[in-house]
């Protein structure tokens, strides 16, 4: 209870422009929790929301079952990590660390102590008195992290925080973050346009578009039942695949397209019309070869990378897109190779085509 | 091989420009410092008469100037008080508002330094007078004093100065550390003195300096904020209205001197910041060995310059020109002597006509401003066809005899009395 956050009908507008809308969340205490969306959908603006900077234009911000509004930010039980990590430049690592107790009035001494117990808490043990500039982007990473800590904070708050690091590190920092927050045992709110970042660390993610909340899921919910076009295409690869609802029953819908009746679920058991104008996404590892499948393809090339093979094929005018895990029996095919291709219509999600199929566009270009 | 030698006359060229361009900035204040040194009384590089540091000491002996300086230097400190904070919050308020209001909040700021400052002295006087009258206030009350009124005149137009000095470091400031140090529970007053203020201190330091200069040679405005008191460069300007001695270049020489070490001092110290910023303090043979960090430390450098000035000073003021000066009377007496026996030899042979045409007229003569600078006695026949058998001007008095006290009478007789007074040193 000490550490939920919970957005009610929270709106933040800039003049006419409509940066968050109608976000209602609850974030419950101890919980990994990502906000994942395209650059400018609104991820800052509403961390910036929780952590006192922008007020709402409606709704309310609650911590801990109290009302935020008109509280600072240096009042609230929050610690926000900067995009740009904001580290304190003219400050030693230590004094950074530190100034969380510095303004509070801790003793020198006792400021010293904290700052190198949360030094050995993030690894960096004896960096203390070098200077920002000196250390490398990693290590600043956690710097930062650690000086947040240093507020005792019921909530952290991440803004993007790995996206300056190169891959190798990326990797090594989400496992890193998970460690910590599993230590202290905080809330996180962690904000990316990263979905791998979202989906390996967090233990709930909002998927955010042009300021609305699509779908607030666990991560496996999110990529195998995604609610809306947008997430179906933003999170992860994805086949879309238009059409025309011939038929429902429960959840299975039948479907005439391009490529002959098709099968597939009807996302969060929705009803349709006969002859609606749906799309149908396939993950391309669920596209499989499958001789009595019931599309019928032709291969254009075939990319490997590694552990996967990437097939490019195309069944008339509808390209499609699928891979292969590049185990003993997978051998290369060539182009021109006839394919027979089958999925499991239980994970392969039917949506409404009106459903924003401009912002699909937009997630896949972010 | 034609390419060749015409790439060498280019680069002849851009040297001959480059020393051409050097000599524009610099010859003046090369030659300025040469004629400090110079015993001649009219600040010249030829004739050499003498080597002498007599100059430096009529400078210091010169009452109104050095009184100047103590109130320039009064007003400075409460101009730079002022000034600084009151640009400091301006350049605050420019970045806080918002857009739309920023042009209009920078033109009123900007102003006064636009406004020329003639028309800035009078509307203070004019304004504080009538603040003061409506007070009832004597006229020997705080607002008809000079030194407040150029405080208040000058803090107009220097904390804009201050202003933009601020403005421009608030630029590179990235504000999310403020909102950084908020968020860490920082109150917002905190937030300014541990995160704003010291990075703003480099520009407070430079705002501090440029106000204090700007304050220091101010004229226009002073002129007339000051009233009847004087200011040092309000007394400067009324002393070379009488006429220029040497006595303004050893002057100058101060402060080149001033200025040089000054330079090579930040010089030091923007070096060594960013040998150290960069890491290659480590590593560097200079940096790296304690005993060349401590050769090229700043303060090291700073007292080795401060030690040669003190060294060069105190060589000075033993350094005695009498000797010299004697002998180059001696000269003239005897050249003028001369000179006297050759004219009476013509003038016994010839008819009494006018000789005028025969002599070139004096160069300078007493026509132009400086005619008493010049018209000094020091030209052997020069101003007058007919000399009298008295030398001209000042009666070269043995040296050692008390000098006309300079600065005791500001105000000479004569117009050009102040070019013949403190020719000689005290004590010379
Ligand atoms: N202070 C502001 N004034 C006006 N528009 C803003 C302001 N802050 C953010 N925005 C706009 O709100 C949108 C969302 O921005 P932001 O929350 O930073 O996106 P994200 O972090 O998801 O990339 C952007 O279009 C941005 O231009
Ligand atoms: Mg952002």
């Amino acid at each position: 209870m000490t550490r939920d956050v919970l957005l009610d009908h929270v709106t933040i507008r800039f003049g006419s422009f409509t940066a968050v809308d109608n976000a209602y969340l609850n974030i419950s205490g101890g919980e990994f929790f990502s906000f994942l969306g395209p650059s400018g959908c609104g991820k800052t603006t509403l961390l910036r929301c929780i952590s006192g900077f922008v007020e709402p234009t409606e709704g309310r911000v609650m911590i801990a079952g109290q009302d935020m509004a008109r509280v600072g930010p240096n009042k609230r039980p929050t610690a926000l990590i900067f995009q740009n990590l904001a580290l304190f430049p003219l400050m030693s690592v230590a004094e950074n660390i530190a100034f969380p107790l510095e303004v509070r009035g801790v003793s020198r001494k006792g400021r010293r102590k904290r700052a190198d117990a949360l030094l050995d808490l993030i690894a960096l043990p004896g960096v203390g008195d070098k200077k920002v500039y000196e250390l490398s982007g990693g290590q600043r990473q956690r710097v930062a992290i650690a000086r947040a800590l240093a507020v005792e904070p019921d909530i952290l708050l991440l803004d993007e925080p790995l996206s300056a690091l190169d891959l190798k590190l990326r990797q090594h920092m989400r496992t890193e973050l998970r460690a910590i927050q599993q230590r202290v045992g905080l809330t996180f709110i962690y904000i990316t346009h990263d979905q791998g970042e979202a989906l390996t660390m967090s233990d709930r993610v909002a998927v955010m578009n042009r300021g609305v909340i699509e779908q607030v899921d666990a991560p496996t919910a999110i990529y195998e039942t995604p609610r809306t076009a947008f997430v179906a295409a933003f999170v992860g690869e994805t086949n879309v695949i238009p059409g025309t609802v011939l038929a429902q029953s429960g959840v299975q819908v039948r479907l005439g397209t391009p490529l002959g009746p098709l099968v597939g679920t009807a996302a969060g058991g929705r009803r349709y019309q006969a002859g609606e104008a749906v799309q149908l996404f396939v993950r391309p590892e669920q596209l499989v070869m499958d001789a009595e499948g019931p599309i019928a393809a032709t291969v254009e090339k075939e990319e490997f990378e590694g552990a996967t093979r990437h097939v490019f094929a195309r069944a008339g005018l509808q390209a499609l897109r699928l891979s292969r895990v590049n185990a003993g029996a997978a051998g290369a095919l060539g182009p021109g190779a006839p394919l027979r291709l089958g999925y499991d219509a239980a994970r392969a999600s039917v949506l409404p085509a009106s459903d924003g199929g401009g912002a699909i566009d937009a997630g896949l270009t972010a | 091989m034609s390419a060749a030698s015409a790439g060498g006359g280019g680069r002849w060229a851009s040297t001959g420009y480059g020393a051409l361009f050097y000599l524009f900035l610099f010859g003046p204040l090369l030659i300025m410092t040469g004629t400090a040194f110079n015993s001649s009384s009219f600040p010249r590089l030829s004739p050499w008469e003498c080597f002498t540091t007599d100059w430096f000491g009529v400078l210091l002996n010169d009452r109104r100037l050095m009184d100047g300086l103590w109130t320039s230097a009064g007003i400075g400190l409460g101009v730079v008080l002022i000034a600084v904070p009151m640009g400091l919050a301006g350049a605050l308020a420019l970045s806080e508002i918002a857009p739309r209001l920023r042009a209009a909040l920078y033109t009123v700021l900007i102003t006064p330094v636009l406004v020329p400052g003639v028309v800035l002295g009078i509307s203070t006087i004019v304004f504080w007078g009538q603040v003061g009258r409506a007070l009832g206030m004597p006229t020997t009350g705080l607002f008809f004093d000079g030194v407040f009124l150029t405080i208040a005149g000058q803090v107009t137009f220097v904390s804009a100065y201050a202003m933009l000095i601020f403005s421009a470091r608030l630029q590179r400031f990235d504000p999310t550390l403020t909102e950084a140090a908020l968020d860490l529970g920082a109150s917002p007053g905190q937030a300014f003195r541990k995160i704003l203020l010291p990075f703003l201190r480099p520009a407070i330091a430079s705002a501090a300096f440029l106000t204090l200069l700007a304050s220091f040679e101010n004229y226009n405005t002073t002129v007339f904020t000051i009233l009847a008191d004087a200011t040092f460069t309000t007394a400067l300007a009324s002393k070379v209205r009488y006429g220029i001695d040497p006595s303004l270049s050893a002057l100058a020489v101060i402060i080149i001197a001033l200025t040089l070490i000054g330079a090579i001092t930040h010089e030091a110290v923007m070096r060594r910041r960013a040998a150290i910023l960069s890491g290659r303090a480590a590593r560097s043979r200079l940096y790296g060995h304690p005993a060349g960090r401590l050769a090229v430390h700043p303060a090291t450098i700073l007292a080795l310059l401060v030690a040669l000035a003190g060294l060069a000073v105190w060589q000075g003021s033993r350094y005695d020109s009498s000797a010299c000066r004697a002998g180059v009377l001696e000269e003239r007496r005897a050249l003028q002597e001369k000179l006297m026996q050759e004219q009476r030899a013509r003038m016994r042979q010839t008819a009494p006509a006018p000789a005028v045409p025969t002599e070139p007229p004096a160069p300078g003569g007493n026509g132009s401003g400086f005619g008493g600078a010049f018209g000094s006695g020091l030209r052997p026949g020069g101003s007058s066809a007919a000399p009298a058998p008295t030398p001209a001007a000042p009666s070269p008095a043995a040296p050692g005899s008390p000098p006309p006290a300079p600065g005791s009478n500001p105000a000479p007789a004569t117009p050009f009395g102040g070019a013949f007074q403190g020719i000689r040193p005290p004590g010379g």
